[in-house]
């Protein structure tokens, strides 16, 4: 495993997860054995083999044009972070 | 108090005989689980009053002649399956205070046969694990040796059903997460053909694997809960629109299996890779006891099973990495203290909730998922799922059935593999093969070592599961290696 | 040597598919509901739920590359672009990235300076919208709506076929007009029913290679679009001239000052890490679909046009206006329908004259849409039948119309109307004299200064004799009889 190419700060970032200085180093040891255990499978010879997102070869099911939800935004935000009238709240950011 | 250890049949007799009221069932339950579970930990919460309440509902339908063969059937649910207005944590403290605004499909599915929902069992966060070590709210225990674990991630559930806290209990597999308990607690766990079970409802880690199952004390059991919880559902796109006749017919002969003459494959690959000489020995028993019961057996050939576990946790970790970005504290779930700005929401609610096993896979999906690795991991690993997918069917092309070891041994001690999270990972050798391929597959307890429980697995062709249930039906028929109980 | 720049523009066009419900959940779409009314579960991307897709919606995007005469591909699939941001519950927005439900097609937008300009469809996806935030409701919070979350889109992209803003706000307009017509979309920009991305890019004239790009984001108005993309390439033209290079960015219109700024650089947002939707499955258009589709398929825009020229000698001009709205098409088909007996010769022309005309201007006065019209097609067929017909003068048309627009009253019946309110037009040359003659004996000064040559007085009796015929007469008519008996 190439752990140069294996930026810890970058992916945090992009799951917006937060690792103090140890726990990057402990990550980048832990991530780069994971990556190391799954190069095992560039063994599988796959030319030609098409990619298989699901087990079944099975096709999508369509859905009426129905409405058939009543949401109520007072149950669904009992225990919501932050709501008022109807809203969710964050701190406020810039676009 | 009845036998916490009868099977669902013997209590169908029991309680239709108005020897013992579901009510009486529960509350023993209770006192039995009161008494036990500070010790195993299987259960997380308790649906007392619920209980009580849907008890006596079937109590009321018994005695006004409903015959129903889940009705008053004392059961738990894992955490991961959303009980409504009920907590649900999926064993994480992200979730911790979350209430479901519905239920699972199949919570509304056995509520509907009747069935006593005493609690949510405990599990691996996320169901990410092998251990049951990586719940936020405390290991499980193993009923065998309280100081081993019980397998995960469904070790709440493979404990519950071991240790006589409940008559059988759901659960749930993404690589093993039903198998691998089961077979470490010396019970009897399937996992239905993917898109068998609705999915709704329940927490994703990975969603083109995670499957829902059950685990109970006999095959028979499996296939009645099984039957009430399968078939198509419209609210899961990836629920397969086939029925459920083949359970029916199972359960209407008893189940025996239509033809004994089976042919059972032995996967070459899975003896190699088997390396304890006892669960060889004893898998080897359980062929012999197969044998004498009619089916043939023949050596098949997997060539590409070693490539499994990378490309699981490569599918797996990318699908959970993706899944668990809904977790951000904005709308439900925890928030992260003193979050002042919008990027410390997510990052502090994500770094308190999460446990660590987590957080590895959500950055090793990430990285898998990330711009320029795409091809090299997610898009092999997707390759590679259709040659593993392949193969099996190629090799059901000569057999009807796969016997394999559940997993590499029987049960580690807690905090042995804690550590070193690849070795952890090398526990679902075995059960992540059929999980890629999205084979029905089941654990069955087939002997002891050390006096501790081992497990056979079976593998079916698509769709098959009610022969696997048939095969270990009549294989618990002559053998009573489930009857075994821990001494607790 | 002064370079010549050659601008390229490309367009990303949201259409907000018209369905009931949403692109992957039951909820409703109506526009104004009050805050998070219309997001359930799925949504809000609440844990265990799970996406289905909407026929309909599927139906509309297909409807729009028949209408292109694109490329359908028999398999479509969706994929999850992954990025963290409030109104995106999920952390992932479910769109289609590798395998589009619609493929290269083709548009000719009619231009300003009449002439026709081919533009390429790259392709078009279907994908579900965001939430949206609101900054200003709560001091030092953002509040956050889900109703708008997975709101069904169709994202159409053009090729960068435009070279200069007129053209590209043509080929937004021509869009428009194509979905409205299709039916597959309100058309209401105000309320970001559409909206549009443009890609605009200068080079010197004659090079093949495109130069660096800026994208203009969520433009919802064909004016707005233009005067945005002038700015760009003033902006541009600058930046190249003076020797800088433009930057690959984001940047926003603002209206009020008619410049573009750069949007807040999302510095990860390229890495979206796609992959493909576990919980959906590929989508199949089949023959029987698309002929389903086909079937319901509503006339084109252009073989409206040319239908109203050919069968009812519309004018050209008329022709294009009429179909800029399909609403009033629809208006004016049902009511040569409602005539279909006795309609007379000119009769749509007389209706397309009174839609630009009266009901054109009525629908701005009261800012209400072509499709809450209160004259019913028959009610309007009937006022332009008496009109042409002589009945009714062209003031009685104009006070009948308003009677019956203020009345809002279907079963209002316009010869009914006529007849109780006196409207008819006094053609009876007696009953018409006797009032003449009554006005020339009540003004005998007039008609002697009329007489001694002050001619223009003739407006002066029309008018008298129009008053005391309650507007009923035909003012042609009157001041003919009046020459006649003044002249004597």
């Amino acid at each position: 495993m190439t752990e140069k190419s294996l930026d810890i700060t970058y992916l945090s970032r992009l799951a917006a997860l937060r690792f103090d200085a140890d726990e990057t180093i402990r990550a980048q040891a832990d991530i780069a054995r994971i990556i190391d255990m799954i190069e095992a499978m560039q063994a599988v010879k796959t030319e030609g083999v098409e990619p298989l997102a699901h087990p079944h070869e099975a096709v999508q099911r369509l859905r009426g044009d129905q409405v058939t939800e009543d949401p109520d935004p007072g149950a669904l935000q009992t225990g919501a972070p932050a709501a008022q009238d109807g809203f969710y709240l964050v701190p406020r950011f810039v676009e | 108090m009845p036998d916490p250890y009868l099977d669902i049949r013997e209590l169908r007799t029991l309680l239709d005989g108005g020897q013992c009221s579901a009510s009486e069932l529960v509350e023993a339950h209770f006192a039995r689980i009161e008494h036990i579970n500070p010790r195993l930990g299987c259960y997380l919460r308790l649906h007392e009053q619920a209980a009580r309440d849907a008890a006596a509902d079937a109590d009321a339908r018994i005695a006004q002649g409903e015959r129903s063969p889940l009705l008053g059937i004392p059961i738990a649910h894992k955490d991961i399956f959303c009980t409504k207005g009920e907590l649900t944590t999926c064993g994480s403290k992200i979730l911790e205070h979350w209430r479901a605004p519905y239920d699972a499909t199949i919570v509304e599915r056995l509520a509907q046969a009747g069935v006593v929902v005493l609690g949510k069992s405990n599990m691996d966060e996320f169901a990410m694990g092998s251990s049951n070590e990586n719940s936020a709210y405390g290991p499980v225990a193993n009923p065998w040796d309280e100081s081993r674990v019980p397998g995960g991630s469904s070790g709440g559930s493979a404990a519950a059903v071991a240790a006589g806290l409940a008559a059988a209990a759901t659960a749930t597999d993404t690589g093993g997460s039903i198998r691998q308990p089961a077979s470490l607690c010396g019970v009897t766990g399937i996992r239905p053909t993917y898109g068998r079970v609705s999915r709704f409802g329940m927490i994703a880690f990975a969603s083109s694997l995670d499957q829902a199952g059950v685990i109970a004390r006999s095959a028979y059991d499996v296939a009645l809960m099984l039957r009430a919880m399968a078939g198509f559902d419209t609210r899961d796109s990836t629920s397969n629109e086939r029925g459920v006749e083949d359970l029916d017919d199972l359960i209407a002969n008893d189940g025996a299996l239509s033809s004994a003459n089976l042919r059972i494959g032995l996967p070459r690959e899975y003896m190699d890779a088997l390396k304890s000489a006892g669960y060889a020995a004893t898998l080897d028993a359980a062929r012999c006891e197969l044998e004498s019961l009619g089916m043939r057996f023949e050596d098949v050939s997997l060539p590409s099973t070693f490539a499994a576990i990378p490309a699981y946790y490569v599918l797996a970790c990318s699908e959970a990495s993706s899944n668990l970005s809904r977790f951000d504290g904005v709308r439900y779930g925890h928030r992260g203290e003193d979050a002042e700005s919008l990027e410390e929401v997510y990052r502090s609610s994500r770094s308190e909730g999460f446990g660590a096993e987590v957080k590895r896979r959500i950055l090793t999906g990430t990285y898998c998922l990330s711009y320029g690795y795409y091809d090299a991991y997610y898009k092999k690993a997707m390759r590679v799922r259709r040659v593993i997918r392949d193969e099996f069917a190629r090799a059901f092309e000569s057999v009807d059935v796969l016997l394999t070891p559940s997993t590499p041994g029987i049960a580690f001690k807690r905090g042995e593999l804690a550590g070193d999270h690849i070795a952890m990972y090398q526990q679902d050798c075995f059960t992540t093969p059929a999980a890629l391929a999205g084979q029905p597959c089941l654990s069955m307890p087939c002997g002891f070592d050390g006096g501790l429980p081992l497990g056979a697995q079976l593998i079916g062709p698509h769709f098959s599961d009610a022969r696997l249930l048939g095969v270990a039906h009549a294989f618990q028929q002559a053998t009573d290696h489930h009857r075994q109980r821990p001494a607790l | 040597m002064k370079t010549h720049w050659e601008t390229v523009i490309g367009l990303e066009v949201h259409v907000q598919l018209n369905t009931a419900s949403k692109l992957f959940s039951g909820a409703a779409t109506e526009f104004g509901a009050s805050p998070n009314r219309q997001a359930c579960g799925i949504d809000l991307g609440l844990p265990g739920v799970l996406p289905v897709l909407n026929a309909d919606a599927l139906k509309k995007a297909l409807r729009f590359g028949i209408a292109i005469d694109a490329e359908i591909p028999e398999y479509s699939t969706f994929d999850r672009k992954n990025y963290l941001y409030p109104d995106l519950p999920k952390g992932y927005q479910t769109s289609q990235f590798e395998h589009p439900v619609v493929g290269t097609g083709r548009i000719v937008v009619e231009t300003e300076e009449g002439t026709s300009l081919p533009v390429r469809i790259t392709r078009a996806h279907l994908e579900e919208d965001a939430g949206k935030s609101i900054h200003d409701a709560y001091p030092g919070l953002t509040a956050l709506d889900f109703n708008r979350s997975g709101m069904p889109l169709l994202e159409i992209v053009t090729e960068p076929d435009m070279r200069s803003p007129a053209q590209a706000a043509a080929c937004f307009r021509h869009i428009h007009r194509l979905v409205t017509h299709l039916r597959i979309c309100d058309g209401n920009l105000s309320q970001g029913s559409m909206r549009c991305d443009a890609n605009i890019s200068l080079r010197p004239a004659g090079q093949d290679t495109l130069g660096e790009r800026a994208e203009l984001k969520n433009i919802n108005s064909f004016r707005f679009l233009e005067q945005a993309l002038e700015y760009e390439v003033g902006r541009q033209r600058r930046l190249l001239e003076s020797g800088e290079t433009v930057k690959r960015e984001t940047r926003q219109f603002d209206h009020v000052s008619g410049t573009t700024k750069a949007m807040r650089g999302k510095e990860l947002s390229d890495d979206y890490r796609y992959f493909p939707c576990p919980d959906l499955l590929p989508v199949h258009v089949d023959a029987h679909l698309l002929a389903e589709v086909r079937r319901d398929m509503p006339e084109l825009p252009d073989a409206k046009a040319e239908r109203l020229m050919r069968e009812h000698e519309v004018s050209a001009d008329d022709a294009a206006r009429l179909t800029s709205d399909p609403d009033m098409v629809d208006w004016l088909d049902a009511a040569l329908q409602a005539m279909s007996d006795d309609a007379p010769d000119g009769l749509g022309q007389a209706l397309s004259k009174l839609l630009l005309g009266q009901v054109r201007a009525s629908l701005n006065r009261t800012q209400i849409d072509m499709a809450s019209c209160p004259v019913t097609p028959t009610q309007g067929a009937m006022l332009a039948l008496r009109n042409l017909d002589g009945t009714l003068s062209s003031a009685g048309l104009r006070d009948l119309f308003r009677v019956i627009w203020d009345a809002g009253d279907a079963s209002l019946n316009v010869d009914a109307l006529i007849e109780e309110q006196g409207l008819a037009q006094v053609r009876d040359t007696s009953a018409l004299a006797e009032l003449v003659q009554s006005v020339i004996d009540a003004n005998p000064k007039q008609v002697e200064q009329y007489r001694q040559g002050q001619t223009r007085l003739l407006g002066f009796f029309v008018g008298q004799v129009m008053r005391a015929s309650k507007g009923s007469a035909d003012p042609k008519q009157v001041s003919e009889m009046l020459r006649e008996v003044l002249g004597e």
